[in-house]
């Protein structure tokens, strides 16, 4: 956690604040999400954790807006500015082409961040752009290969990179299942914790990985349709409903 | 203009380029051939062939109404009920979450079997079995010309949309994250893809259109290294086997469009040859 000394004033403040009030989601009658409140400050990587089907990718989708909800979203940057659209930076946790696609890094960036058709390369000025996004995250070298030929971890470091170009209010990580090896996690979240403080960015990560929630997050979460607690890793780690919900989540993996 | 062109082909040293049914055929492949490639590019990309294919189908029904309502031309009523079929299979498909595949299969068999009813009923359903194959020789000057206005269209409205509509078939989230209109994206697909569907496929015929979509693009994919190359190699795909097919049915006396597609066939076969396991 930060100090609570009042910080340097400009880019890493630690002011910044995402306000998610009274949010709820109901699909096709069912009760998805049921009053969520939480405040995610910048410079904070918050992580949600709970079973499966209990809400986690369906609250991002309603911080995206993509699907009806009740209650608001406010950001609030360090000038005390509202708005009700915060700049979301948001990497999916799986995406929909097969390994045979012709879809190469290069391809997808440069449909996400130009207007010049990616059948015809893209403006010089997108092609730059995607560059130092890459460069970001240290994958520069995947730029000309293609989607189904990268690894998970690589993957997921261009989808990072993708999330960051431009630097967003609010970054909302849903990390895969599996197909990410350990070593290419680690990697993934030592770049996540860098650019973190460099960019003062507010992160939220739906985490399927406890040790790395344990390692990485200043808060967890645990969500069932309900948060159930908030807290410091340790905190929320060593709560009584936390080892019961685990229990069926290691249970569900096994 | 097109007299012009039209003198330039019958300068070819061959006998079909003589005809003038075959200077126009030419001509209608040359128009057809970028705006079946960059449509059929994109429907395998998202893996829309069985949608395609439906859409071909229900030009049978939109003839049908077309023929209830007493008009001459039935391609208005085919382009107005292929465009009602894509926006209805687009909102089912998010409305029930059901499988796309079997929502689509549903509507097209009963889109064929609502316009096979109502064409056939009194015995003259022959006289629109025209459709079902196809007749590239028939199409006129004016036909050509109005063609070419569709390849203006789909060119322009592809640079509008080609990144947009990439990002979306990816993750439709993720595209709706940077601010992209999901539904509008897809909805002007389908609807460029009615269009283009209906308005040849009295040229091109039912029963094979959608394999003139699908083929060569699933051809490229066999070899294709990114969105530049894989849209070259559709490109050339379709040009070689559809100016090669044009000439082989005037030779052989069979009907050109299928022509054609058999041709793509064998590209297809050819580029499965070239696949390499191992690209990057």
């Amino acid at each position: 956690m930060k100090s609570a000394s009042v910080p340097p004033c400009g880019s890493a403040c630690g002011l910044c604040v995402t306000e998610i009030s009274h949010f709820s989601v109901m699909i096709r009658g069912k009760s998805i999400l049921n009053d969520i409140n939480l405040q995610i400050h910048c410079g904070q990587l918050t992580a949600l954790v709970g079973p499966n089907g209990a809400g986690k990718s369906t609250l991002f989708k309603a911080i995206l807006g993509e699907i009806p909800h009740e209650g608001r979203l406010q950001f609030l940057d360090s000038e005390g500015n509202r708005s009700a659209k915060p700049r979301i930076g948001y990497v999916p946790q799986r995406l929909n082409f097969d390994p045979n696609s012709p879809i190469t890094v290069k391809d997808l960036l440069v449909s996400a961040l130009g207007q010049v058709p990616a059948l015809l390369g893209g403006s010089r000025r997108t092609l730059r752009i995607a560059g130092q996004a890459l460069d970001r995250v240290e994958a520069q070298h995947l730029i000309n290969r293609r989607l189904g030929a990268l690894s998970g971890g690589e993957l997921q470091r261009v989808l990072l990179a993708l999330a960051l170009e431009p630097v967003p209010d609010l970054l909302l990580l849903d990390e895969p299942i599996s197909g990410v090896d350990f070593k290419g996690m680690q990697c993934f979240y030592q770049i996540v914790a860098e650019l973190r403080q460099q960019y003062d960015l507010s992160v939220m990560l739906v985490s399927h990985d406890l040790n790395a929630v344990a390692d990485y997050a200043d808060r967890v979460v645990l969500l069932n349709h309900v948060i159930l607690c908030d807290g410091t890793p340790q905190e929320v780690m060593r709560h009584p409903l936390f080892e019961a919900t685990l229990g069926r989540l290691e249970h569900q993996f096994i | 203009m097109y007299e012009y062109i039209t003198a330039l082909i019958s300068q070819l040293p061959f006998s079909w380029a003589q005809y003038a049914f075959m200077q126009n055929a030419l001509l209608a492949v040359i128009v057809v051939v970028p705006l079946f490639s960059l449509l059929g590019a994109m429907v395998v990309n998202n893996q829309m062939a069985f949608f395609s294919d439906t859409l071909g189908h229900s030009a049978l029904t939109g003839i049908a109404i077309g023929v209830l309502a007493g008009v001459q031309n039935p391609t208005w009523s085919m382009l107005i009920f292929a465009i009602f079929i894509a926006l209805i299979v687009t909102v089912i498909k998010d409305r029930t979450g059901s499988s796309a595949d079997t929502i689509i299969g549903a509507v097209s068999a009963t889109a064929v079997a609502l316009g096979i009813v109502i064409l056939s009923k009194g015995g003259g359903f022959a006289r629109y079995s025209r459709y079902l194959v196809g007749d590239l020789l028939s199409i006129r000057p004016d036909e050509v010309a109005a063609l070419s206005l569709v390849l203006v269209a789909v060119l322009v409205i592809w640079y509008i949309i080609f990144n947009k509509l990439l990002l979306v078939s990816i993750n439709s989230s993720l595209a709706g994250s940077r601010g992209f209109r999901v539904k509008l994206v897809e909805s002007c697909f389908a609807i460029s893809l009615a269009l283009v569907v209906t308005f040849t496929i009295q040229w091109i015929g039912i029963l094979i259109i959608n394999a003139l979509l699908v083929l060569p693009a699933a051809a490229a994919r066999n070899v294709a290294t990114g969105m530049k190359s894989y849209h070259l190699w559709v490109l050339f795909i379709t040009a070689v086997c559809g100016i090669s097919g044009l000439i082989l049915s005037y030779y052989w006396d069979t009907a050109t469009g299928a022509t054609i597609v058999l041709l793509t066939a064998l590209g297809y076969v050819f580029t499965l040859l070239l696949k390499q396991p191992n690209r990057l």
